[in-house]
């Protein structure tokens, strides 16, 4: 064995063990403490707002009729969970649009990372197309939804190409920028170890793109959200967007508010999955705190 | 030429001019004349920035001389080359690899099957003492371990020319002594020939058979002195030896003196 990997653990449980014990015990206690204390002041806030909002709405400050209430909201919920919506039963709304938003991200994301890597590895190409893709950058994409209804019509299609059209940017640049930025003593490395220049697209520089990529994903689904909804507004046949046009047209303002609660929920569902897929993919990193504290 | 009979390594009045961001060119080496021989330890010692490390990338077919030939074998050099390893001063290790998939790398590159590419990793693992570690990330590691790591990367792929830029720099003092003597120990029996850029004197002159110095940059060979202490050698004890200090005082004279040249430079820099 070598001294630098001799443990250090071993320290603490020695001489003075009932004193060091007892220190160790109450810190621990501090920190749960703590914890505590952060979740009860969370649980607190919320219900702080809501029970402002409610208060507000029934006492007549603000008016009800524009901002609804809280329980109104969930009253509207659990109606469209237990009954349906006007449209179709609540589910069929929530995948219609969770069906878009995935497809459209699935869609963006891979032609972003393909085209991003590309363009980082081939100079060429980088000269020649840069600036057509910075005027399309330029452009506000969401604008393109109502041309894309033209286009695909009331069906999902003109939803998925709106989320595409959103998706792609950020990931494009990212895996670009990820391509671009890979350390140049780990290339010259791989060079020398005998790595042909596809080895090093695919050995080097994509796994050294990837946490710049995986910073892009999790923003894109919102923006595939985003595009999915804005879509159905629009114009559609179902979808949570298509719920929120639906509940404005009646003036019925708890509804809108009804289905932003239940984006929300989708959202940070698969923002859960997407941090759980990152923690698998990137064991080889450094824990950000540090090991060795 | 026969390139049975040729030095390992032959520079002949190589240059190489690099371009500055601001367009304005930078010569890093001039002129540049060094030979090493077939199984040779050379090392080349010269003021901080003088252009040593270019040197190697010109060895390693990584840059183009821009004047002046590079021979490896004999051969002028066209790109990188199958038998030349490399070990940089911050440590190349794949960050997302494993140490037994890092060491693999190499012999997985150059298409030799899995299996065998792992045999051949684990038996490097071994030499240089982290055969338990082979399923740690890098950055797990000590830094000493990481540079263990690296060199079994290279060494795995059995190179005739072995070129180290500082590769021991960024290590604490003991485990720098320690990684010196296992570097020899590594190095005998390959009949490698090696190339040790440094601008430790000391390192320089208990690792190597010849001492070369730059001169302040851009840099070319002011003078070459060999050394003539016995191997096996163990760097701590070669330190302590008479021979060591005349060795050390007659080299510091000539780098020295190109030490101050770049220091005077830089200060007027700074006015």
């Amino acid at each position: 064995m070598r001294p630098d990997t001799a443990g250090a653990g071993a320290v603490l449980d020695k001489a003075p063990a009932a004193a060091g014990q007892e220190r160790t015990l109450s810190r621990q206690r501090a920190a749960r403490r703590r914890n505590y204390l952060v979740q009860g002041a969370r649980v607190l806030v919320l219900v702080g707002v809501l029970g402002l909002w409610e208060w507000f709405s029934r006492a007549g400050i603000i008016d009800p009729f524009n901002f609804s209430m809280p329980s109104r909201i969930w009253h509207q919920i659990w109606t469209w969970a237990s009954n349906g919506t006007a449209q179709g039963p609540l589910w069929v709304q929530v995948w219609a649009t969770l069906y878009e938003a995935l497809l459209g991200w699935v869609l963006g994301v891979f032609a972003g990372v393909i085209l991003g890597i590309a363009l980082g590895r081939v100079r060429f190409l980088a000269d020649v197309l840069g600036p057509y893709i910075k005027v399309l950058n330029a452009l506000p994409r969401i604008v393109l939804a109502p041309i894309f209804l033209i286009w695909f019509g009331l069906g999902p299609a003109s939803k998925v190409a709106s989320a595409v059209v959103l998706v792609f940017f950020p990931v494009f640049f990212n895996a670009f920028q990820g391509a671009r930025e890979v350390d140049r003593r780990l290339v010259d490395g791989a060079r020398i170890l005998g790595a042909s220049n596809r080895q090093i697209t695919y050995q080097v520089v994509i796994p050294s793109a990837t946490s710049w990529i995986f910073t892009s994903l999790h923003v894109s689904f919102g923006f595939a959200l985003i595009g999915a909804i804005v879509g159905e507004y629009i114009g559609a046949t179902k979808g949570l967007g298509l719920l929120v046009s639906a509940s404005q047209g009646s003036f019925n303002a708890a509804g809108v508010y009804a289905a932003m609660v239940i984006l929300a929920v989708v959202a940070l569902l698969a923002e859960g999955v997407l941090t759980f897929l990152e923690r698998r993919l990137f064991r080889w990193k450094p824990t950000e705190s540090g090991d060795g504290r | 030429m026969n390139s049975r009979t040729s030095p390992a390594i032959e520079l002949r009045g190589a240059s190489k001019v690099f371009r500055t961001p601001s367009g304005a060119p930078h010569t890093a080496v001039r002129d540049l004349d060094l030979t090493v021989e077939r199984g040779e330890f050379v090392a080349v010692v010269g003021p901080t920035g003088c252009g040593k490390s270019t040197t190697l990338t010109l060895v390693s077919g990584l840059e183009e001389p821009t004047e002046g030939d590079v021979l490896v074998g004999g051969e002028p050099v066209s790109g990188i080359a199958d038998d030349v390893g490399f070990v940089f001063q911050q440590d190349a290790v794949f960050p997302w690899r494993t140490v037994l998939s890092n060491v693999m790398a190499g012999p997985r590159f150059r298409g030799v099957p899995k299996q065998e590419a792992r045999e051949r990793a684990r038996q490097w693992l071994t030499r240089v003492g982290l055969e338990a570690f082979e399923d740690r990330y890098p950055h797990q590691l000590s830094g000493g371990q990481r540079k263990r790591v690296s060199l079994a990367a290279t060494f795995v792929n059995d190179p005739k020319i072995l070129l180290m830029d500082e590769p021991f720099s960024a290590l604490d003092v003991q485990t720098r002594a320690l990684m010196s003597d296992e570097l020899l120990d590594l190095w005998s029996g390959t009949g490698a020939s090696v190339v040790f850029v440094t601008h430790d004197l000391e390192e320089s002159i208990a690792l190597a058979d010849k001492v070369v110095v730059m001169t302040a940059g851009p840099a070319t060979v002011k003078e070459v002195f060999e050394i003539d202490l016995p191997r096996p050698r163990k760097v701590e004890q070669v330190r302590l030896q008479t021979e060591f200090t005349d060795i050390y005082r007659e080299i510091w004279s000539s780098l020295g003196e190109e030490v101050r040249i770049t220091r005077e430079r830089g200060a007027g820099h700074a006015a």
